[in-house]
């Protein structure tokens, strides 16, 4: 666990969030998602109830949000679940943040599909940027993590920045990114080439009806 | 003795459009309700329903359909193994797995965010033929848009009275549910994912008992693909024949192809399985970058499985047997492409880095054999090894195979072996060329 986060101090942090609660539209959505589980089982909606929470926290924060021990342990008091059943998933998956992030989590994907798409040159766009694996920038804006293969492979080479999938990048392209976010732009999200999502950049070889028209195939069906 | 008459040969690609499935799998038209209605889904599934349960199970085994998660495992066979009825009370449960985290696949997310339709009246009918009481189909986290379409198409559905109470006017009561993972590649393993789904780390269960028996909530579980599943209302309108009619003897049927890596443009497309490798890139990629002589070596079914070196696969037929023949698989058909300028050793010791970074802890020839085998990757990779280490590494793949709950052991330790098996000349090349230096032999923890 040579690279786990360090986790902030303790006394700071139940100062800071000991008295954390759901904002009204946050304890609906809560009940919802509970409510998608059978009664008895209401441990399944530890899931999304700490993203929920880590989505509360990054707008309380101005950040992409995070998990502070008193939030977790909030969560395992409305489930009724033992705190360390709530830690324990919370420390298993990666994308629950256990230490503060920044502004933007840029989290670029490494993995062999995207290594052989030019990964090396998104991750030299990040670095020359300023930003540090691993590490936050100074002004708070970028956290940078390398993170496993996130599902994009045919329009590698890609980053998910907060919510959003920027694919088919270039050294300059990323860096364009970075520079819109920054300004407080909102850059174009998806491919960054000409291409419609994952079909053959410059145009479909297949379906080519379907670009201009939802057409209905099933009367050629024999 | 008359000669039995010769058997036609299969059709192997390429796919008229009208045979396709996933009309619109690059999102160029709207994946709402009445959208995808106007496509053909949501059409009369209630006659579907009328087909009863077993014959939908007999259309299915009868359309020859492999499971489209990687193992191949027939899926009519994997719905008749649910309980016929409920001896003591317990519902059965649904599990759609659209967990996809295998590095080269991006399927299930096209299906998801482009067709959803598909894959939620596959859930109906799944989940009534399996007597199941509701689906949970479990996305990964990271798939955060492709969740939102979900969980609206989800809503769209309810709202026309197409599932939950009198599903489609069929008098079944059917619920489906969207669960999101949060980053985890274990819990694309059924069992992990079950787990997930009850609220706690993905790691994966011990079998028997098997998910059929006891399951989600103790409950009898079949968890399927998102593929497998999205195609399976297409299957019951066009029927099991026409399904039989694309592809080899027991590969039947058409598949999301995804080719990523050294083509001159990747992408995502639907073609009859047993496609020719070659003609499915040409066809569809524009050909090898730097042309067919600068192919080096094709992953051709997501990390986990070994890769084929260039000449080997050039004119191999893209299916379950032909691929197994080669010494490594289908897998979810996520093709990953390497042209000469990769560094192969690095292409696999960066999996190697995967793996290790997934293993969830628990077993312990895969907690420690995939650090171990990273390590060792590396100092390969820069050659700062010696030569007995390549059969040494080759001896520890073998001893993390076949020892864990799980697959994932496996599928660390096959890459490595595949490379090993092709590309040993080249690691020997390696240690030789640094040999000015002495090897480093430091003890692997």
């Amino acid at each position: 666990m040579a690279d786990a986060v360090h986790i902030p101090d303790e006394a700071e942090t139940r100062a800071r969030w000991g008295a954390f609660e759901w904002t009204a539209e946050n304890a609906e959505q809560a009940k919802k998602v509970i409510a998608r589980y059978p009664a008895g089982r209401q441990q399944s909606a530890v899931m999304p109830l700490l993203d929920l929470a880590q989505r509360q926290v990054g707008a309380e924060t101005q950040t992409n949000g995070w998990l502070p021990v008193p939030v977790m342990e909030y969560i395992g008091r409305q489930l009724d679940m033992p705190y360390m059943r709530v830690y324990e998933v919370a420390t298993f998956y990666t994308m629950y943040n256990l230490a503060p992030v920044g502004r933007y989590h840029v989290q670029v994907c490494g993995t062999t599909p995207c290594m052989l798409r030019g990964s090396d040159d998104v991750f030299a766009a990040c670095k020359n940027k300023g930003l540090v694996k691993g590490g936050t920038t100074p002004d708070g804006l970028f956290t940078l993590t390398e993170v496993e293969c996130l599902g994009a492979c045919a329009n590698a080479p890609m980053v998910q920045i907060n919510d959003d999938n920027f694919e088919d990048l270039t050294y300059d392209s990323t860096v364009a990114i970075l520079e819109t976010l920054a300004a407080g732009g909102q850059p174009k999200i998806g491919p960054q080439i000409d291409r419609q999502t994952s079909a053959p950049e410059g145009g479909p070889t297949t379906l080519k009806d379907m670009v201009s028209d939802n057409h209905d195939y099933r009367g050629d069906w024999a | 003795m008359t000669d039995a008459p010769a058997a036609p040969a299969p059709f192997v690609g390429p796919l008229a459009d009208k045979d396709r499935i996933f009309t619109n799998v690059h999102g160029f038209q709207d994946w709402g309700i009445d959208a995808a209605m106007k496509r053909g889904d949501w059409d009369n599934t209630k006659k579907l329903m009328e087909m009863g349960q077993d014959a939908i199970i007999d259309t299915i085994k009868a359309s020859n359909l492999r499971g489209r998660g990687g193992a191949g495992f027939p899926t009519g066979m994997k719905w008749s193994f649910m309980p016929k009825e409920s001896k003591d009370g317990r519902p059965s449960f649904l599990v759609i797995n659209a967990d996809e985290s295998e590095p080269g696949s991006c399927k299930d997310r096209e299906i998801i965010r482009h067709d959803p339709h598909k894959l939620i009246e596959g859930a109906l009918i799944a989940g009534f033929a399996m007597r199941a009481r509701a689906a949970y189909i479990y996305i990964r986290g990271e798939f955060i848009y492709e969740a939102k379409v979900l969980f609206a198409a989800v809503e769209q559905a309810y709202e026309k009275g197409f599932i939950g109470k009198n599903a489609c006017g069929s008098g079944y009561d059917f619920d489906v549910f969207v669960h999101r993972g949060a980053g985890a590649y274990i819990c694309g393993e059924e069992t992990a994912q079950i787990e997930s789904i009850e609220g706690k780390k993905g790691q994966p269960r011990l079998k028997p008992p098997f998910p059929a028996g006891a399951g989600l909530y103790g409950c009898p579980t079949t968890v399927n693909n998102v593929e497998s599943i999205a195609v399976s209302p297409t299957i019951l309108r066009r029927g099991a024949a026409w399904f039989n009619g694309f592809g080899r003897e027991n590969n039947r049927g058409t598949k999301l192809f995804q080719i990523s890596g050294h083509v001159n443009r990747p992408c995502v497309v639907e073609e009859s399985m047993s496609i020719p490798f070659r003609e499915l890139i040409d066809r569809h990629c524009g050909g090898i970058r730097g042309g067919w002589d600068n192919l080096l070596a094709v992953i051709p079914g997501g990390s986990s499985v070994p890769l084929v070196p260039a000449k080997e696969i050039m004119d191999a037929p893209m299916d379950f047997d032909g691929l197994r023949a080669l010494g490594s698989g289908l897998g979810t058909a996520a093709v990953i492409v390497m042209d000469k300028s990769t560094d192969i050793v690095r292409a696999i010791s960066r999996l190697s880095y995967f793996y290790k970074h997934e293993s969830c802890g628990q077993c312990t020839p895969c907690r420690e054999g995939t650090g171990w085998m990273w390590r060792v990757m590396e100092r390969l990779r820069t050659g700062d090894a010696d030569q007995s280490e390549i059969d040494m590494l080759f001896n520890v793949t073998k001893q993390v195979e076949g020892h864990t709950i799980c697959a994932l052991g496996d599928a660390a330790a096959w890459p490595i072996q595949g490379l090993i098996r092709h590309f040993r000349p080249e690691i020997e090349r390696r240690i030789n060329e640094n040999k000015g230096s002495a090897p480093v032999m430091e003890a692997a923890e």
